[in-house]
């Protein structure tokens, strides 16, 4: 039972570091990326992305 | 997993922002330089940056006029360009994120459908309440619309997941409910009386036109992103 238990907690922790935290990083970074080039209100930024925020109909100015 | 998430994103992101780049530059890209000559009350350069008539901001979001910008023709066309490869790049490790999550082989045809799904949930859902702009278009503060625009997005995302991916009705029901609610909330629209008032100087045909050029750009867009991803999600599956 308890061997059960254990190697029920290492097939969770290793599905944990293989699949969710690098898929936790994606998600992460791709929202990162996104509001950087779609949102951030720096007038630079909004400058050169300009056409492309309008384009994908982002909320722009 | 690390490395297959990676390579797929970029993959998948460069190619798609590329293609996205094209299709802009013969659909919305020319109807933008067109609203400019309006924006900027006739007689504008097309070339030139659309906020130098600071009087044309109407939400009190003031641009630094002295900011840096591109300047006009190919400047301007390859920070699109650029612009582009990182939205399908920012798109991209999300749509292979949950790839991940998902646990299973995606494939090119499959694709497809996630691509469609990133285009209901991250274009037509918000469009519903914040239709696409052109530059002089009359709208409400930028910060609200921005977070309305989070706040659909997210629900449409998770409600949109689901409906398709939960056997429970029960659950499935909260999706829908999630997917709507943004939505009888409403987004913040500038108040009708303002809308007189202001009165915007793009034409209603232009403005159409722009509304339906975007939705099949950036739905082209998400299909080739989708397909993409996951096609290079399968190749990439032993990196």
């Amino acid at each position: 039972m308890t061997a059960k238990i254990s190697n029920f907690h290492t097939a969770l922790l290793q599905d944990v570091s293989t699949r969710v935290l690098p898929a936790a990083f994606a998600l992460v970074f791709g929202v990162f990326v996104v509001w950087g080039v779609g949102f951030a209100q720096s007038a630079e930024i909004h400058n050169a992305a300009h056409d492309g925020r309008h384009a994908f109909a982002l909320p722009c100015h | 997993m690390f490395r297959r998430i990676v390579m797929t994103a970029l993959a998948a992101g460069v190619l798609a922002g590329i293609f996205g780049w094209g299709l802009q530059m013969v659909t919305t890209t020319p109807l933008i330089a067109a609203a400019e000559i309006y924006e900027n009350g006739g007689g504008g350069d097309a070339a030139s940056h659309p906020h130098e008539n600071a009087a044309a901001e109407t939400d009190g979001h003031a641009h630094d006029e002295g900011a840096w910008m591109p300047g006009g023709g190919m400047e301007r066309h390859a920070f699109t360009l650029l612009t582009s490869i990182l939205m399908g790049t920012g798109f991209g490790f999300v749509l292979t994120g949950v790839f991940a999550l998902r646990g299973r082989d995606v494939g090119l045809n499959e694709g497809v459908l996630w691509g469609l799904g990133g285009f209901a949930a991250l274009y037509l859902a918000p469009a519903l309440g914040l239709p696409p702009e052109l530059p002089g278009m009359m709208a409400a503060d930028l910060d609200g619309r921005q977070i309305w625009w989070v706040f659909t997005v997210a629900g449409s995302a998770v409600g949109l997941a689901l409906i398709v991916f939960s056997p429970n009705p029960l659950w499935k029901l909260a999706g829908i409910l999630l997917a709507v609610i943004p939505h009888i909330v409403g987004a913040p629209h500038p108040a009708m009386v303002d809308l007189a008032d202001m009165a915007g100087g793009v034409p209603a045909e232009l403005a159409a036109r722009f509304a339906v050029t975007s939705l099949v750009t950036v739905g082209l867009f998400w299909v080739v992103l989708g397909a993409l991803a996951g096609y290079f999600y399968d190749r990439f599956s032993d990196a």
